[in-house]
């Protein structure tokens, strides 16, 4: 909207309207308020990890909680993840320096058969904006690239993704061989995909079925904390 | 005249068919293969299916040819074979239609491109056009009566599609699936599409929704469409209840009763084509034609009276607010 409402100058926020106002510009997906934002917050000396969690992930947060509600759909939670993905940017070079706690590791991918990726970018997406760490291996993932990476990154969580009735049956194939490699146990494995459901997820023996990216977040950090405790 | 309008002048109500992907997987799809590919090496599979509903009653085939675009079908790599591909998918329908001695609308099925379009994703508004124009070259030449556009979620990827048939000069029809709260996860609701059809020009043979999510959240859907509908007449295909695993095989909640409850609601709802999509057998559109042909009339039904007949919605609407209501600056 165009009116005189638009002249917030982000610099003269104390701490409390910026971080505020940054989440209304994260849900409203501003980019460029966001970068704008986080290097000044970085320059008023706060921790690249606070800057992460208290205004970032708490923002993708009300993101996440709406698209679940269904308040928003994928075209908002995508500019929104793009704007979160652009402060993230900023604050990645600078987390791996200060040594910033990692919430997990997450590998993903849509299986094979299968080129729908918008659910499963979100999910990538939503979960780096909660701090996970993720390796997204892309579309048409067969079994043996899904055993490379976790091979290769030794991952908390698998995720796999489809969206045709034609393909869902292949993420049975991957937990099966994962069974065969004696592995299934190492891993929590979540899918999701418009076919799919709970019912489904559990006979295919998925540790969880996730209806979107936001219940992903959710089901991931849940699973994880149960591991640890 | 069309087809299909004429068939709706004639008869009223139509019969579609049933789900083509779930109807394969028992004739040997493997998980991941594309099924446009058996167009040319399992005709005699499409054509066992497409028979299968033609036998069943259906006035309406959807040929094998959802994938059938470029961007699709480059997995598999057939991305060359575009034209060939669609124009057998319409060819093969198209002859059993010819053989029946009735009058079976060939409605050559254009599902989306499974893309985002700009600015959320690399293809361009031009390049989808580009890709459903090519697909429906084939569909034409095969003989196709109408393009079906269906499984559709984007309004500007809709608006792609039909700018394609109206190039390629096809009739079309154009089905959403709203699966997300209410909405098509793009978030267009069934008011608005509707509203969206209605004041295109020209306008689509019939409009409505398929698959998505269960029969409830279809026909509560159709509500909305049938209001909006502007004298169009509204499609229902909807699943065949909700998919389940048992041991190696997908099989489907709904039963043919449920279905022929569901014809039921649809046809008291004022909805002029109906039909199933996934999970939907034969055996299901057979118990559909039987439901059209004993039906007797009956007042519309409201959201709770399908909910009560058909079960509970999967992804009904929401009433929240967000956290963030009160924003000071929005998008524009």
């Amino acid at each position: 909207m165009a009116d005189e409402e638009d002249d917030i100058i982000l610099s003269e926020l104390d701490d409390e309207e910026l971080s505020e106002q940054m989440q209304d510009d994260l849900y409203d997906g501003l980019k460029e308020e966001i970068e704008e934002g986080v290097n000044i917050f970085l320059e008023r000396g706060w921790a690249p990890y606070d800057i992460l969690t208290k205004v970032l992930v708490k923002g993708m947060k009300t993101v996440g909680d709406d698209f679940r509600d269904g308040i928003l759909f994928v075209p908002e939670v995508l500019l929104a993840a793009n704007a979160m993905k652009a402060g993230m940017a900023i604050l990645r070079p600078l987390l791996t320096e200060t040594g910033a706690p990692k919430m997990g590791k997450m590998v993903v991918g849509t299986v094979k058969g299968d080129i729908h990726d918008i659910g499963k970018n979100l999910v990538g997406m939503m979960m780096e904006g909660a701090g996970f760490e993720v390796i997204d291996l892309g579309i048409n993932t067969d079994v043996d690239q899904f055993l490379a990476a976790i091979e290769e990154h030794k991952p908390d969580i698998l995720g796999m993704s489809a969206l045709l009735t034609t393909t869902m049956t292949y993420m049975k194939v991957v937990i099966e061989t994962l069974k065969e490699k004696g592995i299934r146990d190492e891993l929590i494995v979540i899918v999701g995909g418009a076919p799919l459901n709970e019912e489904f997820g559990e006979a295919i023996g998925a540790d969880a079925y996730c209806r979107d990216a936001a219940v992903a977040v959710d089901t991931a950090k849940r699973l994880i904390s149960q591991q640890q405790a | 005249m069309n087809k299909l309008q004429k068939l709706l002048k004639e008869k009223g109500t139509l019969l579609a068919d049933g789900a083509t992907g779930t109807n394969l997987i028992p004739m040997g799809l493997d998980s991941g293969q594309a099924p446009e590919a058996w167009n040319f090496d399992h005709v005699d599979r499409i054509q066992k299916l497409h028979q299968s509903f033609i036998d069943a009653g259906s006035d309406i085939v959807v040929t094998n040819s959802f994938g059938g675009t470029a961007r699709r079908l480059h997995l598999h790599d057939l991305q060359d074979r575009v034209v060939e591909i669609n124009r057998a998918a319409a060819e093969i329908a198209g002859d059993l239609v010819a053989k029946s001695g009735r009058e079976i609308v060939v409605a050559g099925s254009v599902g989306p491109t499974g893309d985002l379009l700009a600015p959320l994703g690399e293809l361009t508004y031009a390049g989808a056009v580009e890709a459903f124009e090519e697909q429906m070259t084939g569909l034409k030449e095969g003989g196709a009566d109408v393009a079906w556009i269906e499984t559709m979620s984007s309004p500007d990827e809709i608006d792609a599609a039909i700018e394609a048939a109206n190039k390629v000069g096809l009739d079309y029809v154009a089905t959403a699936s709203f699966d997300t709260a209410g909405n098509t996860m793009m978030g267009l609701s069934p008011a608005a599409f509707a509203q969206q059809m209605a004041g295109k020009n020209p306008r689509p043979q019939a409009f409505g929704s398929n698959c998505g999510v269960g029969a409830s959240d279809l026909l509560v859907a159709a509500i909305d469409m049938v209001a909006n509908a502007d004298g169009l007449p509204v499609v229902a295909k909807a699943n065949a209840g909700i998919p389940k695993i048992a041991g190696d095989k997908v099989v489907y909640s709904g039963s043919p009763e449920l279905m022929a409850d569901y014809v039921k609601l649809a046809m008291n709802l004022g909805v002029s084509i109906i039909g199933g999509c996934c999970g939907n057998s034969p055996e299901h559109v057979k118990a559909m034609a039987e439901a059209m042909r004993a039906h007797n009339g009956g007042d519309a039904p409201t959201a709770e009276e399908i909910i009560e007949t058909l079960g509970p919605l999967v992804s009904p609407k929401s009433s929240k607010k967000s956290d963030r209501s009160n924003r000071r600056r929005r998008r524009g």
